[in-house]
């Protein structure tokens, strides 16, 4: 009674205070001598969200309570839930953040005076905000939180570590912090998905092998012999990505007090490998990450199995394969060199196939089980997604061709192709992830509501409509202009000219985000209201009398 | 300079040919085998037989 059993300092929360230590140090230093404000400020906020972690894993430590949790209770997986919930709700916060911001820089772009002259939400700085906030703050956090949750269903085993998986999170959300902070502040590398500079990038690399290593050390320890395919998919993520953010930010800083770095290689070589990199992101994050969430999240929310788990086998070594070679239809008519643009217009174009193996694989999980999409809007928006995701993996050879692509390369068409794969595809399977997920977590019979979800659905659907539709006419216009010559071969259009024929165009598409961020809304009143109000808990219900299922 | 380049131009057209469908035929056996159809099935029920 009361007496406290004395405990060493276990390894991993050691190891992790001595790292945290280091960081900070590091990071006053840098604060204290630099000349550069917002290194100061970042440097600064680095160093205090490292105390913050050494100061918690200590009060966890002298608290008492910190005996490591169990790996199973009664011969079940004892599992961690706790890092999910966090990344759960982040990601519904970014979601809803990210999304908020799309439709001011696309109103700013409808109506330029909502620039406010101002250079912190001026257009420019708002735009990697946004894609950075919908790609890696949202996405990124439904990728932590689902991954977290997946790998330990799927292998029965209890994530490792205590501090481990905290550190993942809130160390990449930090990253999200910095980078985001960054951009309105002026700080960027300049290149697309890559903009944050190179002490984020050194934070992100540090968070990542934390997560590389949390999310095998699950699978080290699991107890189905076989590595369910969800996983593999979240495993190419993980690794592909550390890759890829490796190499396209191999920068060095002018100084170690300067925001500012430059990247090893110059040129065309940087141009490739950011292409490469920036179509990885597209292929690995936004596309091998949510397959994962398809080939777990459908399943299960169907109660089938995949449809052909061997054709799952061909769909992820083709796609991975394959995927990794499409990024120089990015730079076609450069001075990238011809062969190596048809290089990847060949191999976006054999991308196809893998692609639309695996949308089948996700729409035929349903066969025999249609009618769950009439009375489950959170298996509707899951399949449509896979819609999405079919029609997007369509549209995106068909954009790599060197012909296509000298007509809607710089336009508006590119913008509404990569929202009919960010808002159906990644935005969809995220939504109906998180739609599953919130009630699992928290012991709920099922949602708030269903009918708000069917809410959700249809605004967000008719906003994606109106977004893609008027980015297909506006794009194909542009281009159209932008080429078009009179009878005695001069330009027809002034650049001018064609920004004004855009304005329409650009107001149906700011109400098309509008309809989308309202449907998030509804989602987060729903997914709020689960958890406050909810159905009856089913560690309640499980101590009634179960009644027979009529079967 | 020429030579150097289409040499290796060869080389890695050629070889990139067969590196790849060895490995998608590889990839295809090792999906289609017979006698790993049963682990596959059982593999594929792995989400619907968690313990809650």
């Amino acid at each position: 009674m009361g007496e406290r059993k004395v405990r060493y300092l276990s390894l991993e929360e050691g190891g992790f205070s001595i790292l945290l230590l280091a960081v900070a140090i590091f990071c006053l230093v840098i604060a204290g001598k630099t000349w550069d404000q917002v290194l100061a400020f970042h440097t600064g906020l680095i160093a205090l969200a490292s105390l913050a972690g050494i100061f918690f894993i200590f009060r966890r430590y002298f608290d008492g309570t910190s005996t490591p949790a169990p790996l199973e209770i009664n011969g079940k997986p004892n599992y961690n839930m706790a890092p999910v919930k966090f990344a759960t709700w982040a990601s519904v916060f970014w979601g809803i953040a990210g999304f908020l911001v799309g439709v001011i820089i696309a109103s700013q772009l409808a109506f330029p005076a909502l620039n406010f002259d101002l250079p912190w939400i001026n257009f420019g700085r708002l735009r990697p905000l946004h894609t950075s906030a919908v790609i890696f703050a949202f996405g990124g956090n439904v990728l932590l939180a689902s991954s977290f949750y997946v790998v330990q269903r799927t292998c029965q085993a209890r994530l490792p570590g205590t501090i481990a998986p905290w550190f993942v999170i809130l160390g990449y959300n930090l990253f999200i912090v910095v980078a985001g902070t960054g951009y309105l502040l002026g700080v960027t590398q300049g290149k697309e998905y890559a903009e944050p500079e190179w002490y984020a990038d050194w934070l992100l690399t540090v968070v990542w092998v934390a997560y590389l290593l949390t999310f095998l050390g699950s699978i080290w320890r699991r107890k189905e012999s076989h590595i369910y395919v969800a996983n593999w998919f979240y495993l190419a993520f993980i690794v592909t990505i550390a890759v890829l953010h490796l190499f396209n930010n191999a920068s060095l800083p002018v100084s170690i007090y300067s925001t500012k770095s430059y990247i090893v290689w110059a040129g065309v070589q940087d141009a490739m490998v950011q292409w490469w990199y920036g179509h990885n992101a597209v292929g690995f994050f936004l596309t091998a990450g949510f397959l994962a969430i398809m080939y777990y999240f459908i399943p299960k929310r169907a109660e089938r199995p995949v449809y052909s788990y061997r054709l799952s086998i061909v769909h992820f070594w083709a796609l991975i394969f394959i995927y990794i070679w499409a990024g120089p239809h990015h730079l076609h008519y450069t001075s990238l060199p011809q062969w190596a643009s048809t290089l990847g217009m060949t191999f976006s174009i054999i991308l196809w196939m893998p692609s639309w193996g695996g949308m089948i694989n996700g729409l035929m999980t349903l066969s025999g089980a249609w009618d769950k999409l009439r009375t489950d809007p959170v298996l509707r928006m899951m399949v449509v997604s896979v819609a999405f995701y079919g029609m997007s993996t369509f549209e995106g050879p068909l954009m790599s061709i060197r012909a296509v692509n000298g007509l809607s390369h710089y336009t508006d068409w590119t913008v509404g192709h990569v929202h009919a794969g960010a808002l159906g595809w990644v935005g969809y399977i995220s939504f109906g992830a998180l739609y599953c997920l919130v009630p699992w977590l928290y012991n709920k019979k099922s949602l708030y509501s269903l009918r708000l979800v069917n809410w959700h659905f249809w605004v967000s659907t008719l906003g994606i409509v109106f977004y893609i539709c008027s980015m297909w006419v506006s794009g194909i216009m542009q281009g159209l202009m932008w080429r078009a010559y009179d009878s005695l071969g001069f330009l027809e259009y002034s650049f001018i000219e064609t920004v004004d024929a855009m304005y329409p165009f650009y107001v149906m598409r700011a109400f098309g985000g509008l309809l989308f961020l309202t449907g998030a809304f509804i989602m987060a009143y729903n997914l709020v209201m689960t958890v406050r109000v909810g159905e009856a808990s089913e560690s309640e219900a499980a101590g009634q009398p179960a009644m027979a299922p009529a079967e | 300079m020429d030579a150097t380049y289409t040499s290796l131009a060869n080389f890695a057209q050629t070889g990139g040919l067969l590196y790849f469908m060895a490995i998608f035929a590889g990839v295809v056996l090792y999906a289609c085998w017979p006698s790993n159809g049963e682990r596959f099935n059982d593999a594929s029920q792995i989400p619907l037989r968690e313990d809650d």
